[in-house]
């Protein structure tokens, strides 16, 4: 079955979220053709069609079936490719804890993040405490573990590790420094970067600035 | 019950958050002791157990404890096999649920919260709001009922179905507090014919929150609301 697989991904390089289920296909080893989304123009009609409600990437369209939304498409991932690089632990209370960081992420973290790199004054301000504050609750989750997934990297790794790709951009924008708050979450992210699956996958974190700031100019943001 | 198997549940009566959990507890036939908390002045239990968010529900399970609702939904599932599966077996249908979920979650949820709290002009602009998103997911909906109409004869509630109804299930009380109609059967039947028969289903029906103790609950909030 696997040889017949028809595996597309609506992209869009600098998207954390886009990055989450890149990293989940290399982990698994699943071949797959990527669709750039110019997200500085109008959107595709392919990505409408595959994503009426959102109108977002990314979105996984497996054998022309759409999937969406990063997590679930993540989940989804590590369901179909169940043979291989198990991504959520077998115990169901690791699993909810995996689950539970990886909202918390969504919820808690991006929205603080945006307002590093989009926002100024007071605002931007108040988002690199949020930040940290937040952040820094999920490096007390790694505890002495090398990843959040234990010995390997798992679905929590993948859920945050494009986050660690956007820090470079978020201190250079916020001009602070992550690493004196969060040494061991920076000492992860560098630990996750060395495998092959990662740093294939992912623009490197100055590349990511470079694309941000490219990608601001044109949204007047 | 024994300690092998202590399941708590920490939660408010209106929070639908909170109302789900209680239904899939039912469904699964799991004994479980519930501990309500006054959400002005949370419990040190709860505190310690939710640290991160501290919020209803948490479950508890042998001393463990799980918040956020559509994680506790998951966790109960993987965690009693044995009684009705709430999610399909299918990878690509468990996305399909998950990701409607997720938009009752945070689009529906989101807009009616909104309406909720607010009054006037921006009353009125978060219920459209709210209106624009029932039609999409109503028209979302469409594929999941072929022979069109809801119906649950064995208790055969689903993860979506929970999801819904916990939202949708006091919708006579949201509406009588709002003064205006929330699930128009004119305007959204599907949607409105499903949480019918959903709240006959005995787990649901016994979990809905008592009306006028409702209805003066979503007043209060709605005088209450910043201006």
């Amino acid at each position: 079955m696997a040889n017949s697989d028809h595996i597309v991904l609506l992209d869009y390089s600098v998207s954390p979220f886009a990055m989450r289920v890149r990293l989940a296909l290399a982990a698994k080893g699943v071949e797959y053709l990527i669709k750039e989304e110019d997200l500085t123009q109008s959107k595709s009609s392919l990505l409408l069609k595959v994503n009426p409600v959102h109108k977002k990437i990314p979105v996984l369209i497996h054998n022309g079936k759409p999937v969406c939304e990063s997590l679930i498409i993540v989940e989804y991932i590590d369901e179909v490719w169940k043979d291989r690089c198990r991504l959520l632990p077998a115990d169901p209370y690791q699993r909810a804890k995996a689950k539970f960081w990886a909202d918390f992420i969504d919820k808690m973290v991006y929205p603080s993040g945006y307002k590093v790199w989009a926002a100024n004054g007071e605002v931007q301000e108040a988002g690199k405490k949020e930040f940290i504050d937040r952040i820094k609750m999920l490096e007390g989750e790694l505890k002495s573990n090398p990843y959040f997934g234990g010995e390997t990297l798992g679905f929590l790794d993948i859920a945050f590790l494009p986050l660690y790709y956007w820090f470079h951009t978020l201190e250079t924008f916020g001009k602070f420094s992550i690493e004196a708050e969060c040494p061991k979450l920076v000492a992860w992210g560098k630990r996750c970067m060395e495998e092959e699956f990662v740093y294939t996958s992912l623009p490197h974190p100055h590349k990511v600035y470079d694309l941000v700031v490219d990608y601001k100019k044109k949204m007047g943001i | 019950m024994g300690e092998e198997n202590k399941v708590t549940l920490y939660g408010m009566w209106a929070s639908p958050f909170v109302k789900r959990v209680e239904i899939a507890l039912k469904i699964k036939g799991i004994p479980y002791e519930y501990v309500e908390e006054d959400l002005k002045n949370k419990s040190q239990l709860l505190l310690q157990y939710n640290p991160v968010h501290k919020k209803v529900p948490v479950l508890v399970h042998n001393g463990k404890p799980i918040a956020e609702s559509l994680v506790i939904l998951e966790y109960i599932e993987e965690t009693w096999k044995n009684g009705p599966k709430i999610l399909p077996e299918d990878p690509y249908e468990r996305a399909k649920v998950r990701f409607w979920a997720s938009f009752i979650q945070q689009q529906l949820l989101d807009s009616l919260v909104s309406a909720a709290k607010s009054s006037g002009e921006a009353h009125e602009k978060a219920m459209k709001e709210a209106f624009e998103k029932l039609t999409v997911f109503e028209e979302g909906m469409k594929g999941f009922f072929p022979s069109g109409t809801p119906h649950f004869e064995d208790e055969n509630i689903g993860f979506l179905d929970i999801v819904l109804c916990s939202l949708f299930g006091p919708h006579k009380a949201q509406e009588e507090a709002h003064g205006l109609k929330i699930i128009d059967p004119e305007r959204h039947p599907l949607v409105y014919s499903w949480v019918t028969a959903l709240n006959e289903v005995p787990a649901v029906k016994e979990s809905l929150p008592p009306h006028d103790k409702m209805v003066a609950l979503i007043q209060f909030l709605r005088r209450n609301a910043p201006h």
